[in-house]
């Protein structure tokens, strides 16, 4: 079981290295993904399958929402729940 | 009446919250016919104002050239007005099928079938021929038409970083297990005014066995040596499986749109793309508008020869005079101001001096993007291109933004 900052660490570059284009300018584990229009809704898809197959959960697509995956910290805490079988 | 005060009340602060964010589009009324030249009534009720329009899809100049203009009046007089009936009734005339004969020619397909916009090609063409088995990885700056059609079909989807081959390649691998693979991308894309690389684009879809959908809607016509498109110009014709284009821009700047690909994709569409099957097709005025620009593009490549002169020469006026554009060779040269209200002053000052360009910012392209998108035309001469030219050097100067980086417009305005 990782440590929440080993997750948080994990998601900050999954999403630096899937989503940020060269002249991007840094994000952090607060930045706006989804409102901020670094991620669409599309490629969210790629995202919620890297936690899933990362992290051994599956997330319901109820869950997966914009407002769930709108930054690494929001991310962080969706895993944690369901890492937990808290859901 | 079910329209009641609290219904009102509702919409009134949806329109409100678009006003407060800045994004509220107002249109303004052109009083003549497209062109370089045109009389513009801004804001409403305002004096009509002539200006230079930078910033119309008219890349060719053939929105009102007499000859497009005669062929329509003669299909007019022929062929009549509308069909009042969709193709599969008795909506179809023997001028769309020639049609579709003609620009499977041009664009070096199998075959194509004609929608009433490039918006409907797009909204149907994914859900005719993908089911859930199925996956769509499109670039990540696809046009909005594009997303839609992806949104309503029930296969798979993921993303690659813009015009990133190492990334598609990743993409390709990962979803090797789909039974089909259909790789989507803009032959131009629109706010950018770039190309993809579409030689590597086909190599690496014929390595995964994937297909490769283009949409040509911003270069069919003058992209190219002879003006076919992307494909074209990366050496490609007949390795594309679904182009899809418009008759709205380059080709006469009506309306309508097509598909253009493998005759299979082709006939799947007739059969069940929802757009095609419950809507009227392309009126016959403009089919016969639209055969005689072809016409036109088949016997001499002078007006894209013109366009790429004019697109040379704007992009090294405004490079000269200090102002921060995209990097490209196509007619679209974004001038990037980075913030939002920069674009939109920078844009009214331009009107003020007699030139129309719109700003662009978020949500059409990314927060801290924000620019002036000029498109060029074959209908431009060179004393447009110099008055424009002035006009941008003067806004320029006005914002102090002349020979300055993106960081220090940035650091000026912020994002």
């Amino acid at each position: 079981m990782e440590t929440t900052e080993e997750v948080r660490a994990a998601v900050l570059k999954y999403v630096k290295a899937e989503y940020l284009e060269d002249d991007d300018q840094e994000i952090d584990c607060d930045t706006a993904l989804i409102s901020g229009g670094i991620v669409d809704s599309f490629s969210m898809v790629s995202l919620k399958r890297f936690l899933e197959n990362r992290y051994k959960i599956q997330i319901p697509d109820d869950k997966a929402t914009p407002e769930a995956f709108d930054s690494v910290n929001k991310i962080t805490s969706l895993v944690e729940t369901f890492v937990a079988g808290k859901v | 009446m079910a329209f009641t005060n609290p219904v009102r009340e509702h919409y009134q602060k949806d329109l409100d919250a678009l006003r407060s964010a800045g994004i509220f589009k107002v249109e303004r009324y052109i009083h003549s016919a497209q062109g370089a030249d045109i009389e513009v009534e801004f804001p409403a009720g305002a004096a009509h104002k002539k200006v230079i329009n930078m910033c119309a899809n008219n890349y060719l100049g053939l929105s009102s050239h007499p000859d497009v203009i005669q062929a329509a009046r003669t299909g007019l007089d022929t062929r009549g007005y509308g069909m009042s009936s969709v193709r599969f009734i008795c909506g179809t005339q023997d001028i769309h099928r020639e049609l579709e004969r003609r620009m499977t020619e041009f664009l070096g397909t199998e075959d194509t079938i004609l929608f009433p916009s490039c918006m409907d090609a797009n909204a149907g063409v994914f859900e005719a021929i993908l089911d859930d088995s199925d996956v769509m990885i499109s670039d990540r700056l696809v046009h909005a038409s594009i997303v839609d059609g992806i949104r309503l079909c029930k296969a798979q989807r993921d993303t690659f970083k813009h015009a990133n081959m190492e990334h598609l390649e990743e993409k390709l691998k990962l979803h090797s297990d789909k039974r089909l693979m259909v790789v989507i991308t803009d032959g131009v894309f629109s706010m950018d005014g770039d190309t993809p690389p579409l030689d590597t684009m086909a190599a690496l879809c014929e390595k995964y066995g994937a297909m490769l959908f283009v949409d040509e809607s911003h270069s069919s016509g003058f992209i190219g040596k002879t003006g076919r498109g992307t494909h074209e110009k990366y050496g490609v014709v007949g390795k594309i499986d679904i182009i899809t284009t418009t008759f709205g821009k380059a080709l006469g700047g009506a309306s309508g749109g097509c598909v253009s690909g493998r005759k299979e994709i082709v006939e799947l569409c007739r059969q069940k793309a929802r757009p095609y099957l419950f809507s009227n097709t392309i009126a016959p005025v403009v089919v016969s508008g639209v055969l005689r620009v072809l016409d036109l593009l088949s016997k001499s490549t002078e007006l894209r020869d013109k366009l790429e002169k004019n697109a040379a020469y704007w992009r090294k006026g405004l490079t000269e005079a200090g102002f921060v554009l995209k990097n490209g060779d196509t007619p679209i040269v974004p001038v990037m101001l980075f913030n939002a209200k920069l674009a939109q002053d920078f844009s009214r000052d331009l009107f003020d001096e007699g030139i129309y360009a719109i700003g662009f910012f978020f949500p059409v392209v990314p927060k801290g993007q924000a620019r002036i998108r000029t498109q060029l035309s074959a209908a431009h001469e060179t004393h447009h291109l110099d008055k424009a030219l002035a006009a941008f050097i003067k806004v320029g100067k006005k914002y102090g933004i002349l020979g300055k980086t993106k960081e220090e417009i940035v650091a000026m305005y912020g994002l």
